[in-house]
């Protein structure tokens, strides 16, 4: 658990970091919290020859609305997502989720941008950003781009940040007032991924659903969005039948890996449940 | 008497002696980050070392080639078992009777076995080394399930024992066999059985897991070529017995070998052991002049240094169709992994497994353990336990619970129908042990009434008819455990370690001004010793504990002992404190008759000096005693104040205990939630009742990570797929339940203070209580039997096995 060698570069702009990136090419990472990179190193799993500190780059930080939209700096970590007031009054869905991330000490360091851009399905934020319909912003040398979320993830730790590419940002349009939420997850402990777990967004209309979203986390190679799922649930008042029929449509398109957390067929059981849990709660909170 | 002169009680109270919720006082440095533990330790030219560990979990090492390794900065060696031979310590003896590679000397048995280790000038370099380390496999079959080790054409592990049919403890049937062990009475027992009205007969699994201390296993060696001295600085919770193994396999005298435990970060049976790093930090010391520091990560401690546990016990018992018990059988078949390093004392290969009649009165029992070798971590350690008190008492009082339920009776009652009368004691089981003493019924019923055993069972019987209907999801369950320990190893008849008897000593030396130091032969891991040991002395000789400093895990100045483990500091090192404490009074007696011009006998203790009968104005205070010992003692009598005493126990010592576990599970998840967990521990004499909760607190806690998911699993290629924290379930303060705890006394009659020892009690009946509370909770679909871990999944799985969700 001793990290290989590698040298350190703390740019201060965006510019700066992105020339790093693509001038050391391939061997270079930017670190952002370290939380899920550092472990990696320490295994020797990953052995990046530079790592591309983004601490010094003010540009990074904040959190803000723009329009109905709000806009996230890759480098907000989880514990200032947690402070924020306007996050929790627009995105309220995101301080439950973020609670629900490890421990005080991993929300202090640990960044939504390092979160997003990981790759890894354990992670929590990008389901939750699929369902939100967010985009991130990516800039690389040949200028900026926006690609939203649910094209972003193409497999474990594989997504479409190009080699020198840096994520800047997240923005994530507001959902409608009253509308419901919840994220059911359930893990063995704290500090522990999900086994299984299922964000819902959705709006009620004289007792029926009006739209809705579910995107499901750890339960394939990446972030999952339920669309049938959610799509059976609509016009509906999410009734047993109606739940039992989107959790069925949720397991159909879960594919996750047996491990110590249980076998397929529990993680793919217990996926199917949190999608059901988390339908009924967010109803029962909308408005 | 004027208004200043201090009230009995307040005299009392400023010793801080037994039964006083006394601070702890190694807690002033811990809480502000001043331990000092073995990774702190940094010596001049310290040099580090570091394990190429075997990605296989059996496999023909073919060759070993270091040579790119040291090419990279900082790299000084690559040690092997070649290099190892030239000294003789390519193996080492394990204190089972058996023999460990100390590096892969041919083939590797575990994955994560030590295959070489690489020395640096730090630990980057040291790993950086180990990375570039050549090593050719030639993969072999791996044997993880101990059910096959003994099939025939099961590969053979190791080809040392090749031709040598008889082991450490007789002979061996199989290639892979170590050693059978049978106890007790097998005719009778059969009769029991054939007579029966009752019986019920299942295979128990106390899975592999492992102690994982919040340190882990750690060294300093630093040989001084010009003195030809060895200092050994560990992480060790026997600090005499390494220094003896040393002088046993190294060839040093053992007068020139200095081993120093210094703080220890908790220890529960990981530290017991003598491990490869040991050897090989010190035999890196030898070779290059310097001190060699060698510190396991938690992924090489998890996977390699000695797990706990891994017992399958085959467990029948015969009764009455009343209830009454009349029979128990047990066969074992205990894996020990690649080498048979179990830390047990010498006689007994699978520990104190013959307590296994528990809290009962049966009248015959037998039992058989046969040990086996697998391809994994050789182990076997004594995990919060005395010798596989652990695995015995889940064994009895799972299949109590089984009994209960064959029978249609509540298991409580079970239990009250068959305990061991507070009449019968000392009482002699089934099984050979002398149980000192005990109130069982009276523990019991406390227990019962304190949670209102009969309203619980109420509201499950509700709760049950309500699931039944559809109407919830929620299963309830109550665990009963009621066990019954031996600790306190031991009496020299029948415990020893690699010869030595397993007594523990105590030496107090008092100083002019009425202070004075203690030095002890046990090693504190976070027991608080430092704490109780002095409350001991205060009572003893009427000095306050604060004025007592205690000393523990310096062999040079420590006296001999067997160290910590087993609960057997109280039992053995903490009588020999009180002993010592009595051979002070005894001097200090004499020095006071002489100062007060009376006889010895018109002298009477009055707690914290000597007053003459009678005449309650004239006394001494030990203070002052302590002062006159050094300038004006009775004619003839040796100046100071001074004592030593070895202590070797004349039996074990058996705390005992009421346990219960109130649990929910949703079937839909496996999701359980502890409602209500309550210990009632009766450990006899209580010398801090602060401290005994604080054992109590942890102990459960592991027991509830034991029962409810901790567990070391191997996939079928032999590779551990729990092997970091991440996995292994190690619970927070958020998933930890609330402990409610409470006591009874019942003073063991042997010991000088009446004192059983409580540190292993919680983890002993903590883990039968969850995993009964899981069991009961399934009973009534029509279950008799889940193995643990009694985690999320396999919750649900029973659930679905059951046909919850048909
Ligand atoms: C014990 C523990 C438990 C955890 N549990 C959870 C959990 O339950 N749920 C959960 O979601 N997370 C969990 N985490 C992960 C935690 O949230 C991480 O902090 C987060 O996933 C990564 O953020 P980071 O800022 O630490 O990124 P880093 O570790 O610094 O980086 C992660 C990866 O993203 C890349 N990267 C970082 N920032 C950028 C950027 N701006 N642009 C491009 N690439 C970038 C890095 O190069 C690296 O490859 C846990 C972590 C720990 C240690």
């Amino acid at each position: 658990m001793i990290p290989g060698p590698f040298s350190y570069h703390r740019p201060a702009t965006v510019a700066d970091a992105v020339k790093l990136l693509s001038s050391l090419g391939e061997e270079a990472r930017p670190l952002a919290g370290g939380h899920s990179l550092v472990p990696m190193m320490k295994l020797r799993l990953a052995t990046p020859e530079h790592l591309v500190d983004l601490h010094g780059v003010a540009a990074l930080k904040g959190i803000s609305r723009s329009g109905n939209a709000i806009v996230i700096g890759a480098m907000a970590t989880q514990h200032e997502l947690l402070a924020s007031d306007e996050i929790g009054q627009s995105l309220p869905i995101l301080h439950e989720i973020a609670l629900l991330i490890a421990d005080p000490q991993v929300r202090y360091r640990g960044t939504i941008g390092g979160n997003v851009a990981n790759g890894d399905p354990g992670n929590d934020m990008p389901a939750l950003m699929m369902t939100l319909g967010a985009s991130y912003r990516l800039e690389g040398a040949s200028g900026a781009r926006d690609v939203a979320a649910t094209e972003f993830y193409q497999g474990a730790y594989f997504t479409a940040l190009e080699p020198g590419e840096l994520l800047t940002s997240i923005s994530v349009p507001v959902p409608p007032a009253g509308h419901g939420y919840a994220y059911e997850k359930l893990k063995r402990k704290v500090g522990d991924y999900a086994t299984a777990a299922a964000a819902v967004v959705l709006t009620m209309a004289d007792g029926k659903v009006a739209t809705c979203a579910i995107g499901l986390t750890n339960l394939s190679e990446t972030p999952l969005l339920a669309t049938d799922a959610a799509k059976a649930v609509i016009g509906t008042s999410l009734d047993p039948a109606t739940l039992k029929k989107a959790a069925e449509a949720a397991v159909a398109i879960m594919s996750p890996a047996a491990d110590a957390r249980g076998p397929v067929e529990y993680r793919k059981h217990v996926g199917g449940i949190m999608v059901m849990r988390a339908l009924s709660r967010a109803a029962a909170c909308a408005k | 008497m004027n208004d200043m002169t201090p009230t009995r009680e307040q005299r009392e109270a400023k010793l801080e002696g037994m039964g006083c919720k006394r601070k702890r006082v190694e807690d002033i440095r811990f809480t502000q980050g001043r331990g000092n533990y073995v990774d702190d330790l940094k010596l001049p030219g310290m040099l580090h070392g570091d394990f190429v560990r075997s990605p296989h979990a059996h496999a023909r090492v073919k060759s070993i080639n270091g040579d790119e390794a040291l090419k990279v900065p900082g790299v000084l060696a690559v040690i092997t078992a070649e290099t190892l031979k030239t000294v003789n310590l390519a193996w080492m003896p394990t204190l089972a009777g058996d023999v460990q590679m100390v590096l892969a000397d041919g083939k590797v048995l575990f994955q994560n076995q030590e295959v070489a280790f690489v020395v640096a000038t730090d630990r980057y370099a040291a790993d950086d080394g180990i990375n570039k380390v050549v090593v050719e496999y030639e993969p072999l079959p791996p044997l993880i399930d101990p059910f096959k080790a003994m099939d025939k054409d099961a590969p053979v592990l190791r080809e040392d024992l090749a031709g040598k049919m008889t082991g450490a403890h007789g002979p061996r049937k199989h290639h892979n066999h170590i050693f059978e062990w049978t106890v007790g009475d097998k005719d009778l027992t059969d009769a029991a059985f054939k007579k029966a009205d009752v019986t019920i007969k299942e295979m128990l699994s106390y899975h592999r897991t492992h102690p994982s201390p919040l340190e882990t296993c750690q060294c300093v060696c630093s040989f001084d070529k010009i003195k030809g001295e060895l200092s050994i600085w560990g992480t060790f919770q026997a600090p005499h017995v390494i220094r003896t193994v040393v002088a046993l396999i190294a060839k040093i005298p053992e007068h020139k070998i200095h081993v120093i435990s210094p703080d220890i970060g908790g220890g529960f049976g990981n530290k017991v052991g003598a491990y490869p790093g040991y050897i090989c930090a010190a035999v890196a010391s030898i070779v290059t002049g310097k001190p060699v520091k060698w510190v396991e990560d938690r992924i090489e401690n998890l996977t390699a240094t000695s797990f706990a546990r891994d017992y399958h016990m085959t467990t029948e018992i015969a009764a009455t169709k009343e209830g009454k018990v009349t029979g128990l059988r047990v066969h074992v078949l205990a894996d020990h992994g690649a080498f048979d390093a179990c830390a047990d004392p010498s006689k007994w290969p699978a520990g104190f497994f013959n307590i296994v009649t528990g809290s009962y009165d049966f009248p015959t029992a037998h039992l058989s353990v046969d040990g086996v070798y697998t391809t994994k971590a050789p182990g076997g350690v004594a995990y919060r336990c005395s010798f596989r008190v652990t695995e015995a008492a889940y064994c009895i009082e799972r299949g109590m619970d089984i009994l209960a339920q064959k029978l249609g009776m509540d298991p409580a009652e079970l239990r009250l129908k068959n305990f061991i009368k507070a009449e019968q004691f000392p009482y002699h089981s089934a099984l050979g042990w002398e149980y000192d003493s005990g109130d069982y019924h009276t523990a019991m019923r406390k227990m019962m009434e304190t949670v209102d055993y009969a309203g619980l069972r109420k509201e499950q019987a509700e709760k049950r008819a309500a699931f039944k209907r559809g109407e919830t999801r929620e299963i309830m369950g109550l665990g009963v455990s009621f066990f019954t320990e031996i600790v306190g190893a031991g009496p020299s008849k029948n415990c020893d370690i690699l010869g030595i008897a397993m007594f523990d000593s105590c030496e107090i030396r008092m100083h002019p001004t009425g202070a004075g130091i203690a030095r002890v032969g046990s090693k504190s891991q976070g027991q608080g010793h430092e704490t109780t040991w002095a409350q001991i002395i205060a009572t003893e000789i009427g000095i306050p504990a604060d004025d007592i400093m205690i000393e523990e895990g310096n062999t040079d100045t420590a006296p001999y002992g067997l160290g910590t483990y087993g609960s057997r500091s109280t039992p053995v090192a903490g009588a020999a404190i009180a002993m010592a404490a009595r051979k002070i009074k005894a001097k200090a007696q004499m020095i006071a008759a002489y100062k007060l011009e009376v006889h010895e006998g018109d002298l009477e203790w009055d707690i914290d000096g000597f007053r003459v009968k009678g005449l309650p104005e004239k006394s001494m205070s030990m203070k002052d005693i302590c002062w006159a010992a050094y300038n004006s003692v009775p004619p003839g009598m040796e100046p100071g104040l001074e004592a030593v005493s070895y202590y070797d126990p004349p039996n074990m010592t058996y705390p005992f205990g009421a346990y219960i576990c109130v649990m929910n599970i949703d079937v839909d998840t496996g999701v359980y939630k502890v409602r209500r967990f309550y210990a009632l521990d009766d450990c006899g004499t209580r010398i801090n009742p602060m401290i005994i909760e604080g054992q109590v607190h942890g102990g459960l806690t592991e027991a509830f990570a034991i029962a409810m998911g901790q567990e070391i699993r191997y996939d079928d290629d032999g590779n551990v797929v729990t092997g970091s924290f991440m996995d292994f379930f190690m619970p927070t303060a958020v998933e930890t339940p609330h402990w409610e705890t409470d006591f009874t006394v019942t003073p063991s009659p042997h010991h000088p203070i009446g004192a059983k020892g409580v540190g292993e009690s919680p983890n002993v009946g903590g883990v039968p209580a969850f995993s009964n509370a899981v069991n009961d909770a399934f009973s009534f679909l029509g279950s008799t039997h889940i193995q643990m871990p009694h985690d999320f999944w396999r919750n649900w799985k029973a659930a679905k096995n059951l046909g919850v969700f048909a």
